[in-house]
């Protein structure tokens, strides 16, 4: 579903590659995390996957598309298939949990008939069944998390990238975020999860890809993390 | 995009940007209504040369017994000699109609033309001396009739309204590139207001662009509300400059001038109306372009 082959990034401004030559392939309905210090080049890997930024060097490939050759005007139809979410929500404020999840439907053009449809049985599916009419501000963070999960599953994409999705909740929340992209993973979503979190790691028994600066060091298929003491 | 969320997003983006978009109206509808004036100041000067082109005429005037002009020593002129002069006209092939106007006609349309002003008073019979008054063919030929009777017996002085007249054209020609290059530097700063509305409507918008980015929505989805919104901002500009031009036109330029000065060959709300597809065509086309070529610089993917 996903490869990476010799993928290097440099940033304008970087002093050291923030990906080094990684190689590796995540498969159709794989559940992987990527784990390392902060500045190991997490949050690089998942950007190339979204396209918003490109490989200096070496190939990516998603669902067997090369994106470094995917002209400009095909990358919307790209990003459709993905979904992505963050440490920090990124929902509209002014929108409520409805019009949020609504708003990653509207803006590709679906008919509002499918967006009536589709937009209460998602946010039922992650767990925020009657609170459609709350505002953002109105949440905690887990319940602000579970939005912004269903804003990304909502047009039922392939991959669903995490961008440390856990990183500004509890350690019981936390896990019940992670819970909840299990399931997802079980329809089939290929879910790629970039985290420092290693209790969350370890009692999944998941996947692991341990990146170092910008190196893969470890990939494990049933891995746990050590994080190294500082 | 379904019709009512892009409304909806028009509309939000409007409010939340109000007084940029405020400014772009004020400054599109000043640009507008100086280009307004320009092109109709243009319209007015040729609906004059139209109307006075046909009523052109060269005034022959006579001598008087106090004529101080060196052709008029011998005095006032004499029967035989207007005899000689009117034939002469006549012979002329590029004299159209030759008019007397006796000196009691010269006092009655003096008295007639300046009735409201204090002038009408000062003057008697005799003060404006006898004229030919000659309707030419075509009136630049004015220096054939200029060459063949200046100095001739009893003729004291050749006035050609065409002259008079074209200096006042040229008055106009200036009052219409003075507003068109204002208009011009009006467009500019428009042009340049718009860009920096869009700019900053972009940024306050930023999250909004920024998940539209990440689920997939085309540019021409994230870019639509704000070409519509410059658009309508500038359409409405160029509304209130219509109206102003018009409110000009027909309340003050008509009711005014038709009293003081003529009461035809003056432009009037048709002409208004005539300009108009070119004032809105042209504030759309610019929004366009302002907008497209802002958001194709600003908004990346
Ligand atoms: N936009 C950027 N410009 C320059 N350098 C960047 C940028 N984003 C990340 N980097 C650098 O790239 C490296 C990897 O960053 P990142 O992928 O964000 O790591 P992580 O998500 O694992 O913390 C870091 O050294 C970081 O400083
Ligand atoms: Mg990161």
């Amino acid at each position: 579903m996903i490869r990476f082959e010799n993928v290097t990034k440099v940033y304008p401004r970087g002093t050291r590659p923030a990906l080094d030559k990684v190689s590796l392939e995540i498969e159709r309905g794989e559940f992987a995390f990527i784990v390392g210090p902060s500045g190991s080049g997490k949050s690089t890997m998942l950007r190339l996957v979204l396209r918003e930024e490109s490989a200096n060097s070496g190939t990516v490939l998603v669902a067997g598309q090369d994106l470094g050759r995917l002209p400009m005007r095909k990358i919307p139809r790209m990003r459709r298939q993905m979904g992505a979410v963050f440490q920090d929500f990124r929902l509209l404020p002014g929108k409520t949990v409805y019009q949020n999840v609504a708003y990653a439907l509207q803006v590709i053009g679906k008919s509002s008939l499918q967006i009536r449809r589709t937009v209460p049985e998602t946010l039922e599916m992650v767990g925020l069944g009657g609170m459609d009419k709350r505002l953002p501000h109105q949440l905690s963070g887990g319940e602000q998390q579970r939005v912004a999960i269903a804003r990304a599953v909502v047009n039922k994409p392939m991959i669903l990238l995490a961008d440390e999705p856990t990183g500004n909740l509890d350690p019981a929340i936390s896990l019940d975020i992670v819970r909840l992209l299990e399931r997802i993973n079980r329809t089939g979503t290929t879910i790629i999860m970039a985290t420092h979190d290693d209790s969350i790691v370890n009692d999944l028994r998941r996947r692991v890809i341990e990146l170092n600066e910008g190196r893969v060091v470890r990939d494990d298929e049933h891995g746990t993390y050590v994080p190294q003491s500082m | 995009m379904s019709p009512r969320f892009l409304l909806q997003e028009i509309w939000t983006g409007i409010r939340r940007n109000l007084s940029m978009t405020v400014s772009v109206v004020l400054v599109t509808m000043v640009s507008m209504y100086l280009l307004g004036l320009g092109l109709l100041a243009q319209t007015q000067a040729d609906t004059m040369k139209g109307y006075w082109y046909d009523r052109v005429q060269v005034s022959i005037y006579l001598c008087t017994d106090t004529s101080l002009r060196p052709n008029c020593t011998s005095g006032a002129v004499t029967e035989e000699q207007k005899e000689t002069l009117l034939a002469q006209l006549n012979a002329l092939p590029e004299v159209q109609q030759v008019f007397y106007e006796s000196e009691e006609e010269a006092y009655d349309r003096f008295q007639e033309q300046f009735r409201n002003s204090p002038l009408a008073g000062n003057i008697e019979i005799g003060d404006i001396p006898q004229s030919f008054r000659v309707q030419l063919e075509d009136p630049s030929k004015f220096g054939v009739v200029v060459s063949q009777f200046e100095g001739a017996p009893g003729v004291a002085d050749i006035q050609d309204q065409e002259r008079v007249l074209n200096r006042f054209f040229t008055v106009i020609n200036y009052i219409t590139l003075f507003s068109v290059l204002l208009a011009a530097l009006m467009v500019l700063a428009a042009v340049l207001l718009m860009a920096t509305t869009i700019r900053q409507a972009a940024f306050a918008r930023r999250r909004e662009i920024g998940i539209m980015r990440l689920v997939g929505a085309s540019n021409f989805t994230i870019r639509l509300p704000f070409v519509i919104e410059t658009v309508i901002a500038a359409v409405l500009g160029a509304l209130l400059a219509f109206g102003l031009l018009f409110a000009t036109v027909h309340y003050i330029f008509n009711r005014f001038l038709n009293r003081v000065v003529l009461d035809q060959a003056l432009i009037g709300d048709s002409d208004v109306l005539a300009v108009a597809p070119l004032m809105f065509a042209g504030v759309v086309v610019l929004a366009v372009l302002t907008s497209t070529v802002t958001l194709w610089r600003y908004l990346r993917v």
